[in-house]
């Protein structure tokens, strides 16, 4: 059916295709790698405004937002653990998200945790994080997960328990919402009771998360809120032994020797407990754990 | 002796038919074929008889399924073969925003003359064809038969060695018909080598050296018009008057039709003179008396009923 | 090289030029560019920035329009209306045929970008009365739309080589959009976690044309400097994908039986 010369064309097109594709692809990479530096010198988002977007999308908005999701997915696993790093466009990402997509609850929970958390991890703007997950109750009253989201930001980063309170007790009036919703607002409503409900909440959150980073993230918080706890109850020993022998113990083992504890406790990643100069109980330096910064060390 | 001006060999073309086309339509069915250096070919046949597509694969416009064809001497192949041949295409349509010398310019570019040579030849060619004054018209103004001599003179612009014409005629009013074959005839003249085709047979009467006669993809016959017809007179046809009020004679009441006024009749050659004696008795006045031969298109009619009797050529091809 | 693509292509050039579709869609991006002043008069200290940018992508925007809706025409047309048979019988290859149909297509939408491209030097010069050093940076951007037209151009001219205009416009917007998210297709496979899914979006985002390479649109408004090496290296990969288009689109060419 086909000429001599159009064999013939056939036989170059069939070599000089496979090689311009494959000099093509090594060309993508080198503009990449240019682009990349160029890219990371200035880092923006053009368009601002979901409900512009949103009037321009043609009414595929709620795709669009799923683009504009997984694009503040990326942002953020792009560029988490780097130091330094403050998520600055992590905020407009996931306004325009969930402006684009209301609904999208998975946006503002995500939102609540990592805008919130300090940095390398998060953006360190509760505030921000106060905000999304504030147009996502307003735009959500059926999900009492949101409202349990805003009263921990309330309670966890921000201290305001009084709004932390109401945020639980909004949440626990919502049909389905959990019974410990309102364990939550009436604990919390007793401010000195900071620490073991915080302890309560993460818990709570590593059961019942889906989301692999925040159940890894809560699972951290447990532990750093244990060994705080277990320094508490060291501090109360170290001062119970200091009053029967006039000074502070330099080690656990004294305190079990004199028959103070019942064995030698070691904090949730295996590592033994010391005392400082001071007299109150510390990490091992080898131990991965960090304790929680509080700025009102908990009373219980 | 030479090379031939044009040989084709078992050229055959299948077209696949229908939507999942499965099947394939043999639309030429190796046609075998010699034309010789300056001489004019007529190829005949009825519409659909393979001719345009004859053409089509010379012009490697399309590719056949087997067979080959060579142009003075090179291969249809051969890009450079295009350097020596002319064609004009069934219906020619050009780009209706050009004028006719911006096309012809177009077309002259493409042969590599230089812009004095192209402006010359332009001029030169279009008079040729009866367009000297349309020159600067754009296209989309011309009639049917304007473009058909635009085409013609697109087709002899380069001076080629052998023109291809595919329907020259048709489109044309019978002055337009008398300068294409004027235009024939001096490229024969000139020692060209021209193949057209036709389906109306008067024209390839005259113009012809040699023709051939294509039927459902068949060629059919090949030889001078004179030998695919036989010379011998079948009747004589008489045209006569008679006067007022006087009957016919019997032997003519019967066959004889009036014409205007006239009266036509056919007799066998050996009746001619009996007849004329009867009509010299009956004062009638003769006005001409022609010997009568079957032509092409008897000829052509014949074999076309021939063809309708055979089925259809369709060749049952497994699923591609 | 023989002189046939050129004729071609001036040839196509000509068509152009001579439609008038043509002329009311020049205007009508010039009109968008006029408007960008008025946009710029509303947004107090930016006029310049929205000029650029809006001028900038109404030009890249037209052009795509012209490149598509033209491109997928130019083999057809001659197809359809059998111009294609008389040129054939001329010593014209048909390889030679479809680079002159490109060339004078690009030809066409380059002069038409040059126009479009001092519409909006007047309009930025209209507002600001001046023109900056950083200005350069816009003529890198319109050379970048040009290079970006030209791929979509020989694209939209491999796909008419065997299929109709109207799927031929669709397959080229398609690949026009996929080549935009190229890169996302890349990041979307590695969230997979799969191996055999990460290499084939790997793939995929490779052979697909990266058109965002082209856009430099939001640099070229804030004055940013384009590095050098990105002119040689975005002229590279177009002319190494319209080359690639291009002998793909002879290949199936070649061999068409024209109707």
């Amino acid at each position: 059916m086909s000429s001599r010369s159009h064999s013939r064309a056939l036989w170059f097109a069939l070599v000089a295709i496979p090689a311009l594709f494959i000099a093509i692809g090594f060309l993508q990479i080198r503009i990449e790698a240019e682009t990349r530096t160029v890219g990371q010198q200035k880092e923006e988002l053009l368009l601002r405004s979901g409900l512009l977007l949103k009037r321009w999308s043609l009414g595929y908005d709620s795709l669009l937002g799923d683009i504009y999701w997984t694009r503040a997915v990326q942002y953020y696993g792009a560029r988490v653990g780097h130091p330094g790093e403050k998520f600055v466009l992590l905020s407009p990402l996931l306004d325009i998200t969930t402006t684009l997509d209301p609904n999208l609850i998975v946006a503002y929970r995500f939102g609540a945790i990592f805008l919130s958390e300090p940095m390398p991890t998060g953006a360190d703007r509760s505030d921000l994080a106060v905000e999304l997950v504030k147009k996502g109750v307003a735009a959500n009253p059926n999900s009492w997960e949101l409202s349990s989201d805003l009263g921990f930001l309330y309670y966890w980063h921000l201290k305001d328990y009084e709004k932390a309170a109401a945020a639980y007790l909004q949440g626990s009036k919502i049909p389905n919402a959990p019974s410990w919703m309102k364990m939550m607002a009436a604990q919390v409503s007793e401010k000195g009771n900071a620490f073991s409900n915080s302890l309560a909440i993460w818990s709570e959150l590593y059961e019942t998360t889906q989301n692999e980073k925040v159940k890894k993230n809560a699972f951290q918080h447990l532990q750093s809120l244990r060994a705080l706890q277990d320094t508490v109850e060291l501090n109360k020993l170290a001062e119970q032994y200091r009053k029967q022998h006039g000074g502070y113990p330099s080690s656990v083992k004294e305190l079990y020797d004199r028959g103070l504890l019942q064995g030698v406790p070691l904090d949730p990643a295996g590592f033994p407990y010391g005392f400082g100069a001071d007299g109150k109980a510390q990490l091992d330096p080898n131990s991965p754990i960090t304790l929680p910064k509080i700025s009102e060390s908990p009373t219980e | 002796m030479s090379t031939p001006a044009i040989e084709i060999e078992g050229l055959t073309k299948d077209y696949p038919v229908g939507f999942w086309r499965q099947r394939m339509h043999r639309s030429l069915d190796h046609l075998t074929l010699q034309v010789q250096d300056g001489e004019v070919f007529g190829f005949l046949g009825p519409n659909g008889a393979g001719k345009t597509t004859t053409l089509k694969v010379l012009m490697s416009i399309i590719f056949p399924t087997s067979g080959s064809a060579r142009v003075r001497g090179k291969s249809i192949d051969d890009v450079s073969m295009h350097r020596e041949i002319g064609y004009l295409p069934e219906q020619p349509y050009f780009y209706d925003y050009l004028t006719a010398r911006e096309l012809l310019d177009y077309y002259a570019r493409l042969f590599g003359f230089a812009a004095s040579e192209r402006r010359e030849r332009i001029i030169r060619f279009l008079e040729r064809v009866g367009l000297g004054g349309a020159a600067d018209v754009q296209l989309r103004k011309f009639s049917k038969g304007m473009l058909q001599r635009v085409g013609i003179a697109q087709a002899i612009l380069h001076d080629p060695q052998v023109i291809f014409l595919d329907e020259p005629m048709s489109g044309l009013d019978p002055v337009g018909r008398r300068e294409v074959r004027d235009i024939i005839h001096d490229l024969k003249r000139e020692g060209r080598t021209i193949f057209f085709s036709t389906h109306i047979l008067s024209d390839a009467e005259m113009l012809c050296d040699r023709v051939g006669v294509l039927v459902g993809g068949k060629l059919q016959g090949v030889g001078a018009p004179r030998e695919i017809v036989s010379m011998e007179v079948y009747a004589m046809e008489i045209l006569f008057e008679t006067p007022e009020g006087h009957p016919l004679p019997n032997s003519l009441a019967k066959s004889a039709t009036q014409v205007g006024g006239r009266y036509r009749a056919e007799v066998p050659e050996d009746q001619l003179y009996p007849v004329l004696d009867e009509l010299r008795r009956c004062e009638a006045r003769i006005l001409s008396v022609t010997p009568l031969r079957p032509t092409l298109e008897d000829y052509f009619f014949k074999l076309v009923a021939r063809d309708k009797s055979a089925p259809p050529q369709l060749v049952e091809v497994g699923a591609r | 090289m023989s002189a046939v693509p050129g004729i071609v292509a001036v040839n196509t050039f000509r068509e152009a030029v001579r439609d008038r579709v043509l002329y009311n869609l020049i205007v009508f991006a010039l009109m968008m560019i006029g408007a960008s002043v008025l946009v710029g008069e509303i947004s107090i200290g930016i006029s310049r920035l929205v000029i650029i940018n809006l001028g900038l992508s109404a030009i890249s925007i037209f052009g795509l329009v012209m490149a598509v809706f033209i491109g997928v025409g130019l083999v057809y047309k001659e197809m359809e209306k059998r111009t294609l048979y008389c040129l054939l019988a001329k010593p014209v290859r048909r390889w030679e045929f479809l680079i002159g149909k490109f060339g004078g297509l690009v030809l066409t939408l380059t002069v038409n970008t040059f126009f479009m491209a001092l519409g909006l030097g007047a309009a930025l010069y209209y507002v600001s009365r001046e023109f900056l050093r950083s200005d350069a940076m816009i003529v890198i951007a319109i050379y970048f739309i040009v290079l970006e037209l030209a791929l979509v151009t020989a694209l939209a001219l491999f796909f008419s080589c065997f299929s109709s205009p109207m799927l031929s416009t669709l397959y080229t917007l398609g690949i026009y959009v996929a080549g935009f998210f190229s890169g996302d297709i890349r990041e979307i496979g590695m969230v997979t976690h799969s191996p055999a899914m990460q290499t084939a979006a790997r793939a995929i985002s490779y052979l697909l044309p990266n058109f965002r390479n082209f856009n430099v649109i939001a640099a070229a408004s804030h004055g940013d400097a384009i590095p050098f090496s990105l002119i040689w290296q975005n002229t590279a990969y177009a002319a190494l994908y319209v080359a690639l288009a291009l002998i793909g689109a002879s290949a199936i060419f070649s061999g068409r039986n024209l109707k």
